[in-house]
């Protein structure tokens, strides 16, 4: 390896497929119900995650050794909150049309048992390059099952890929509408996110034994 | 031993410290960007009437804004009055598409007179009656700016919220639902009806355009039934307005 250790790379490849954030650790669940109607959603949502993900470990990590473990949470809580608040505030003074996009996600960041939940398992014990890397590695995970579940949702509800018409015009009856598909209205439905992600841990599962737990 | 972050002392030093520098940053971002946002958001509000009076920069399917820097301009060309109407009182004031009408409808809540902006616009030879309106979506607030002419008729929509579900609820932003309200009568023999959000229109085209109703969105009924509400209890105020324009 060049830039990063073993151990490192494993810190980002690791959350990835064996150690998940969403269908191993199963974390973050209620974001990934309710963001994952439409692909471009999820994008958006993966990448606000990855930021505050990334920098509050590090700033947890930095604080590891004064915060008192009696209000531990309490300060983590604080800290994303923060954080988040602050970037909502300089995007609507300098990006005012992306924090419209993103201001639906803001409340959706800082409940995000993904970020408390690396807080409290990684940052508070380890060191700030490690951290930082823990947190990457986490959103990417958490990412790529969520534009996964999205992907399947949106051509199957709605028959479009990131808002573009990709089999055809349902109303006009036109591509494979013609042939009498249907869109199905219920993929778009929270549930439908649950048996995606259900799928996926299914199919991740039997193909590695090791993940079984008994 | 006990360890020097563990004692009670040690935790509400932290805690009280913590309060402060938090806080401070808080207040200290919060105010230094304030300007800004505030002319960001009255940018917005020129942007949205515009829109609404089909003054916009639509490209295929997607709706888009003409740019900041045309708006202030823009918006000073084609609307050619602002209005506030208070009971029977009808005032100018070119101040008015700055009127928070959510302070409004809060004031009107506690027996207040409401004040009602409506901004009165031209483009080819045509009037435009735009009015800014406020309702409950599921989660959070929804909005719109409604563009009439002089018989509530609706000429152009402009829909925004707060927080509705990305894919569902916040498709109301969309060009194929605010399109969907262009040409739709608010009027039903001479009375207000408002416009229903129907879940069993049978017009997914939406070719009848005086049967007071548009197709829903799948999967937002909520979001839905908050708009048919606003519309309706909003725009509703407004008709004594229209009425006098005609016997006039």
């Amino acid at each position: 390896m060049g830039l990063l250790s073993k151990k490192d790379a494993a810190l980002i490849t690791d959350p990835l497929a064996d150690n998940n954030p969403i269908t191993i650790q199963v974390l973050g669940i209620c974001s990934a119900l309710a963001i994952t109607a439409e692909l471009e959603a999820a994008i958006v949502m993966s990448v606000s995650v990855l930021f505050v993900l990334a920098i509050g470990n590090v700033v947890i990590s930095l604080m590891r050794n004064i915060i008192p473990s009696k209000i531990r949470i309490i300060v983590q809580l604080i800290v994303v909150a923060a954080l988040v608040i602050i970037v909502d505030q300089v995007l609507k003074a300098f990006a005012y049309e992306l924090s419209k996009t993103l201001s639906v996600f803001v409340g959706l960041i800082i409940t995000n048992c993904i970020i408390m939940g690396r807080f409290e398992a990684f940052a508070l014990a380890n060191k700030p390059w490690r951290s930082f890397l823990d947190g990457i590695g986490n959103a990417l995970g958490y990412g790529v099952i969520l534009i996964i579940v999205a992907f399947f949702r949106e051509l199957l509800g709605a028959g479009t890929l990131l808002g573009i018409p990709v089999l055809g015009d349902p109303i006009e009856k036109t591509g494979l509408y013609a042939l009498g598909y249907e869109n199905n209205g219920f993929m778009i439905m929270p549930p439908m996110a649950l048996i995606v992600v259900g799928i996926i841990i299914w199919v991740q599962r039997s193909r590695n034994k090791a993940l079984i737990e008994d | 031993m006990e360890n020097r972050t563990d004692k009670n002392s040690y935790t509400i030093i932290f805690a009280i410290a913590m309060v402060i520098v938090v806080g401070g940053l808080l207040a200290f971002t919060a105010s230094a960007l304030r300007p800004k946002i505030d002319n960001n958001e009255r940018l917005e509000k020129q942007q949205n009437i515009l829109y609404a009076m089909g003054i916009n920069e639509n490209e295929g399917s997607s709706a888009v804004f003409v740019s900041t820097d045309k708006a202030p301009g823009l918006f000073n060309q084609y609307i050619k009055k602002q209005i506030v109407i208070e009971g029977d009182k009808v005032s100018e004031n070119d101040k008015a598409y700055l009127i928070d009408v959510k302070k409004e409808q809060t004031s009107a809540k506690a027996g207040n007179l409401r004040k009602l902006p409506l901004f009165i616009g031209e483009k080819d030879g045509k009037t435009y009656y735009i009015a800014p309106i406020r309702g409950k979506g599921l989660w959070d607030a929804i909005w719109a700016y409604i563009a009439m002419d002089e018989n509530m008729v609706v000429q152009g929509a402009y829909f925004d919220h707060k927080g509705e579900t990305a894919g569902l609820g916040a498709n109301i932003k969309q060009r194929f639902f605010m399109d969907d309200f262009i040409g739709e009568h608010l009027k039903s023999n001479g009375n207000f009806k408002g416009i229903n959000i129907s879940k069993s229109n049978n017009d997914p085209k939406n070719e009848d355009k005086t049967d007071n109703e548009v197709d829903a969105i799948a999967g937002a009924t909520i979001t839905g039934d908050g708009v048919s509400a606003m519309i309706k209890s909003e725009l509703k105020q407004y008709v004594p307005y229209f009425d006098n324009l005609k016997n006039n």
